[in-house]
């Protein structure tokens, strides 16, 4: 079991901030992840039914943003990144393995539509907010901004409120996790 | 200085920088343990407290070496991404995404770090994402005008707050502090086992003592734009400071001549350069030298950098700190302006009989009266149909 230890927290999370810290300085922009399934979202409609990206202003005030491909863009190659560095860091603890995860006892069907309804709440939400956890939060706080430390309060209170009502997706006896 | 996009590295490189910082991000988010959802919901059930540890020292820990490099002058905070502040959408878009979750048990990164190494749920929280975004994208319209609401721009928190940087910084890092031995204790109780806490290890303690050390330091040092303006006031140390002058004369030579080693550094205030400047001349306050903008053009070698000024002191003061800056060849318009006005612009033939040695000057002086406004007029005409190139924000974020 040891080669499944995780990093301890501090070191992991100095490593993150230095990680942060050299992107911004050379690419003068943070770490993001939400913004890559965006990317991925806008080529996938782009491709499946063209005529209807030119009509839908979303994608028109995307595409004025970002020109061009909607998959050349700097965070979708930041995340196929991510998928190397998650996969070798899996490989280096002997941590890759095709499981479905979940508590003793929540039932899988919720365990199930808990994750789907769970991805899309964030995925819309990480519109609306302009981040996820990583482009608005964790990027947002390096670089002090309100809009961004206002979403990390939001994302973490909203969490707190709400996990009362989801407790038996997570929780069942004590000792179980 | 940074940024180093997009001069030092490409636009197309900056893709496989992409890459790579995706890969160490990616690799300490694994191995932090967060490519699991029980580790990353323990945070609201007060069982694992190990996402707030990574997630606030990685902020911290960002954030004080961004003030650090912007301190000395190695990052241009003008041009870093702030991400922008519309009040409503941080929030109801922040709830939307804690209810998210707690129903999900992952965020957007760590889904796909724990999708990378074969959990199938995050799959399942990828594919939901995917909807929700298009969900959005859709029904953009019906959110846009919350999408929009209170637009307070590319602020920074401690503006908002009215307080100085040090300051927020020191009390976002306590903060993070008196969480970590908070949640340490909550940790201890909910599980009914110690956890292991902070332990003071002498490598710990010589790490915070520097940390401490520079801190202070830097406190104590004043910004070095903060000092070097300072200096500038001090009109005894600019007179005294030595640099070379050119007089107004060389100028018009240089400038009938085309040369194409002189760069003109214009400090007078935007109106007086709009009416009126001089080709080959870039304006900039003394502000402005501090950024990249400045930085890019007085670093290119071989070049002849002269600043002028309505006065000549003032002209100076921005030569001083160019070169205090570590800029090289860089000479003062001498007179300033005015000068420049007098002799060249609107030069009058003095009368009465002229001194034999400056009878070539005088006629140089005339001929350059009527070549100067031609110059500058056909400059102005290049000015405003040439495209203006301006350094600009990264785009950033989500």
């Amino acid at each position: 079991m040891n080669n499944t230890k995780y990093m301890n927290p501090y070191l992991a999370g100095f490593l993150l901030g230095l990680v942060l810290l050299v992107t911004i300085y050379i690419t003068g922009r943070g770490l993001g992840a939400s913004g890559a399934v965006k990317s991925a979202v806008v080529a996938t409609v782009e491709t499946v039914a063209p005529a209807h990206t030119g009509d839908l202003k979303f994608y028109k005030e995307y595409g004025e943003e970002h020109p061009g491909n909607p998959l050349k863009n700097w965070l979708v190659f930041e995340i196929a990144g991510v998928v190397i560095g998650a996969f070798i860091s899996g490989l280096i603890s002997n941590r890759l393995k095709f499981t479905f995860e979940q508590f003793p006892k929540s039932i899988k069907k919720f365990r199930i539509a808990g994750a789907l309804a769970g991805g899309a709440l964030f995925g819309f939400g990480a519109q609306l907010a302009r981040g996820c956890t990583s482009g608005a939060a964790l990027s947002g706080m390096a670089v002090m901004s309100t809009g961004g430390i206002i979403t990390m309060i939001a994302i973490f209170g909203g969490a707190y409120i709400f996990a009362y009502f989801f407790r038996k997706l997570w929780l069942s006896n004590k000792g179980d996790y | 200085m940074g940024p180093l996009v997009p001069e030092v590295i490409g636009n197309e490189l900056n893709f496989i920088v992409a890459l790579l910082a995706g890969i160490a991000f990616g690799f300490v988010l694994e191995q932090a343990g967060f490519s699991t959802s029980k580790k990353l919901v323990g945070l609201f059930y007060g069982y694992d407290f190990t996402v707030l540890r990574v997630f606030f020292t990685g902020g911290v820990t960002a954030m004080l070496g961004v003030i650090t490099l912007a301190h000395f002058g190695l990052l241009d905070m003008k041009l870093v991404y702030v991400n922008p502040t519309f009040l409503w959408s941080a929030i109801v878009g922040g709830l939307i995404m804690g209810l998210g979750f707690v129903t999900g048990g992952y965020c957007p990164g760590t889904s796909i770090c724990a999708a990378a190494i074969g959990k199938i749920d995050a799959m399942i929280f990828i594919g939901g994402s995917f909807l929700g975004v298009l969900v959005f994208a859709e029904g953009y319209p019906l959110f846009e005008g919350l999408y929009k609401a209170a637009s307070w721009g590319n602020v920074q928190a401690f503006e908002t707050l009215g307080i100085s940087q040090s300051l927020f910084a020191f009390l976002l890092t306590f903060i993070a502090v008196a969480a970590f031995w908070f949640t340490a204790a909550i940790e201890r109780r909910v599980n009914g086992k110690t956890v292991k806490g902070f332990h003071l290890s002498k490598v710990y303690l010589g790490l915070t003592g520097l940390a401490i050390i520079i801190g202070l330091t830097a406190f104590m040092l004043p910004d070095k734009k903060e000092y070097m303006l300072k200096d500038l006031a001090d009109n005894n140390f600019v007179a005294s400071f030595k640099i070379e002058g050119m007089d107004a004369d060389e100028l018009a030579f240089r400038l009938i001549d085309n040369d194409n080693d002189l760069q003109i550094i214009d400090l007078r205030s935007q109106k007086d350069f709009d009416s009126l400047s001089l080709p080959k001349s870039t304006h900039f306050m003394l502000e402005n030298m501090f950024e990249k903008d400045a930085y890019k053009l007085l670093s290119v070698k071989h070049k002849k950098n002269v600043f002028i000024a309505n006065d000549e002191l003032t002209a100076k003061s921005g030569a001083v700190l160019a070169s205090e800056l570590g800029f090289s060849n860089i000479l003062v318009l001498k007179g300033g302006f005015a000068q420049f006005k007098k002799d060249i612009l609107e030069f009058v033939m003095p009368a009465g009989t002229i001194d034999r040695k400056d009878a070539d000057t005088f006629r140089f002086r005339t001929n350059a009266s009527e070549v100067m406004p031609v110059l500058i007029k056909e400059n102005k005409l290049k000015q405003s149909s040439g495209k203006k190139v301006q350094v600009k924000r990264v785009l950033g974020g989500c």
